[in-house]
């Protein structure tokens, strides 16, 4: 199931907000009998402990979204370009195919000789584009085969997932939201379509979808996550540049990732407080 | 081969230097442009009716209640340019019913709302005598329209008016902080975004206010002239001095605060600065021009018919060229915030250059049409409600 359906068909705002209500209906009426529901509810030893009007069953059912802590890391030094990411994202998020609407890309860093500040592009520069040879395939074009590059290297970027994310707040009807495992979603039944968060994400992280007239946006792939399953950007790197896992797992992929490098988070001044953790990225990287 | 299919598929705006790949699409076209001078016209236009109304400034009597209608046409416009640029605009409501309070644009339907009870009452207020008047005279489905809007009120006696004059000058007080809140509001809305250099900005709220008096002081002026020529009575000169001087004020806080913003911007040289003198130097250079230009020469023209208190058609024709300019001003003004603010890329490495689209939702075409439907919409409410104050006709 894409993550449109899967926003679409669980994740709605209602859907939400009537779960809560019978949430509260079952605790009133099972009061002092302790309910499964209630022995799940403010759920456990996480960083940030999930706040109590989240219920245990979130928008997918037999997954409990209060005992996960997702976060994302990026190790830029394997990086090569390939851009597969960049496909199966697009594949597997219904993504437009076209070279202006991304969950996800890859910016690339040039440090030519003589030169003290990099060049930088993305597979929407349009020499790239140029160099590609369909809608569906993305490429990086040799550009600088007849350059003496110093200094070169590429970046993976997608949405931060922010602590505190300003397109959540930003959002005029609460169709943004971040879910208690640290995921911000979209719901696309209720997006008005306004585009202040677009404005509002100084990642520009977001896109908005003519197809569907509402905002779209990396959800690290909740409808695998939440199966248990990896992101598909993760999942089709060949080099293992992108990690992904539980942060309330010590033992998880980005756990390690994160204990064993010396990593760094995009704008941070921004007070956002990203949740995709950068290794091997220099100051020019924004 | 591909790649000019693709240019021939999508709209991209072209850049230069780096800019993040989802920012190749303007969010926020001319109809976001049309949207703030709008609301501007409504806070201006009102700020004069307040000065008659409640501080009794009886040189813009002849335009108070003018004031009024116009600030309505254009309070009803301002959410079509809203309204029309929403992907979704059937689920508009939902941000009433459901608003998500730390949103600035969730505030948007209670702020005009309450405007427009209020503006809406205080018109009734102004307008009760006439309306009682042509409920008597009017015959058909005028007179019954007529004898609707009295609201079963038709009692005119001196003490009667008086609570009207009181009502309509607490309403007008009122409204003051309602048409700063509405348009400081609007100023809220890209100013409080830590996204965008251009627009994050503690000046934003202020520079929208002071320039949407600018604005709405100039169209009134405008609406004034026109409809005095069209029914051919005398334009009060003393009417127009009084509107010369508040322009004349205005202005020159408009331009320094603005002028103060630019130069702040330039002397904190912030990262990124760079990228801002290439906005200002290129896509923006035109609109920036029309700005200074048409808000630095009305002012010259003001200040020089204020000093050598010139009357006549003089006033007259050289006023309403300074309103004219002045209202190019603005709207360039907000084309510099508005679309300047994208055009200069989140990642402080690029620059896009925007050109609207003639036609379509976000298209040059109805973003006019809407900012004409508010004109014709004043004429309508004009004729319902004639705002004229019985002057004498000229010959």
């Amino acid at each position: 199931m894409s993550n449109c359906k899967l926003i679409k068909d669980q994740a709605g705002r209602r859907s939400f907000i009537s779960l809560l209500g019978k949430m509260c209906a079952t605790t009133a009426v099972c009061s002092g009998v302790g309910t499964v529901a209630l022995e799940s509810l403010p759920a456990a030893a996480t960083p940030t402990p999930a706040k109590p009007e989240f219920p245990a069953a979130g928008p997918v059912p037999e997954y409990d979204w209060t005992k996960h802590r997702w976060a994302f890391g990026v190790d830029a030094t394997r990086c090569i370009g390939c851009l597969r990411c960049v496909e199966a994202c697009k594949v597997e998020n219904k993504v437009p195919l076209n070279s202006q609407d991304f969950r996800t890309w890859v910016e690339r860093y040039v440090y030519l000789e003589g030169e003290d500040k990099p060049r930088v592009d993305s597979q929407s520069d349009p020499v790239n584009i140029a160099a590609a040879d369909s809608p569906q395939d993305y490429r990086f074009s040799n550009r600088y085969r007849n350059e003496k590059v110093t200094k070169g290297f590429f970046v993976p970027k997608l949405c931060n997932h922010c602590e505190n994310p300003p397109c959540v707040q930003v959002c005029p009807v609460g169709a943004t939201y971040k879910t208690p495992d640290g995921v911000v979603l979209i719901d696309e039944k209720y997006c008005i379509g306004c585009r202040y968060c677009v404005q509002a994400c100084p990642y520009g992280a977001r896109y908005f979808n003519e197809e569907t007239q509402t905002t779209d946006k990396c959800t690290w792939c909740y409808h695998r996550i939440t199966k248990g399953l990896k992101p598909a950007c993760v999942d089709v790197c060949p080099v293992q540049a992108r990690i992904f896992g539980d942060l309330n797992d010590p033992s998880s992929d980005i756990s390690v990732f994160i204990r064993t490098h010396r990593i760094s988070v995009l704008k941070p001044w921004t007070g956002n407080g990203p949740h995709v953790f950068y290794n091997g990225i220099d100051g020019e990287v924004t | 081969m591909y790649a000019s299919m693709q240019v021939a598929a999508f709209v991209v705006t072209p850049f230069s230097g780096y800019v993040y790949p989802n920012e190749t699409v303007v969010p926020w076209g001319v109809l976001i442009v049309v949207y703030p001078y709008i609301t501007g016209l409504v806070a201006g236009a009102f700020i004069v009716s307040s000065l008659y109304h409640t501080f009794r400034m009886e040189s813009f009597k002849p335009v108070a209640r003018l004031a009024l209608l116009s600030a309505l046409a254009f309070l009803s416009f301002a959410p079509v340019a809203l309204l029309s640029h929403l992907g979704h605009p059937e689920r508009s409501l939902e941000a009433i019913w459901t608003a998500h309070w730390t949103s600035a644009f969730a505030a948007f339907a209670y702020v005009a709302g309450f405007y427009a009870i209020l503006l809406v009452l205080e018109i009734w207020f102004a307008f009760r005598v006439d309306i009682v008047a042509m409920s008597q005279t009017a015959k058909g489905a005028a007179g019954r329209l007529y004898r609707l809007l009295t609201l079963g009120s038709s009692d005119v006696s001196e003490r009667a008016l008086a609570y009207d004059r009181k009502w309509t000058k607490v309403l007008a007080a009122v409204g003051i902080a309602a048409a700063a809140g509405l348009h400081g509001y609007v100023g809220f809305v890209f100013g409080s975004l830590k996204s965008r250099e251009w627009w994050s900005s503690d000046l934003m709220p202020i520079i929208f206010i002071l320039s949407a008096v600018v604005s709405g002081v100039a169209v009134l002026l405008l609406v004034y002239v026109v409809s005095s020529k069209v029914r051919r009575a005398v334009i009060d000169e003393r009417c127009m001095t009084g509107l010369a001087r508040v322009l004349w004020a205005f202005l020159l806080v408009t331009m320094v605060v603005e002028a103060l913003e630019y130069v702040e911007m330039i002397y904190r040289s912030i990262e990124g600065i760079a990228m801002v003198e290439l906005l200002i130097a290129g896509p923006i250079r035109t609109g920036l021009a029309i700005q200074v230009v048409c808000s630095v020469v009305p002012f010259l023209i003001v200040t020089v018919l204020l000093a050598r208190d010139v009357r006549g058609k003089a006033l007259i024709g050289w006023m309403s060229f300074t309103a004219v300019l002045l209202m190019s001003a603005v709207l360039a003004m907000r084309w510099n915030v508005v679309i300047g603010g994208q055009e200069l890329s989140k990642t402080a490495k690029g620059i896009l250059t925007y050109t609207p689209p003639i036609w379509g939702r976000e298209g040059v075409v109805w973003a006019s049409t809407v900012l004409c439907g508010s004109f014709v919409f004043l004429w309508a409410l004009a004729r319902l409600l004639p705002p004229w104050e019985p002057v004498q006709m000229s010959e």
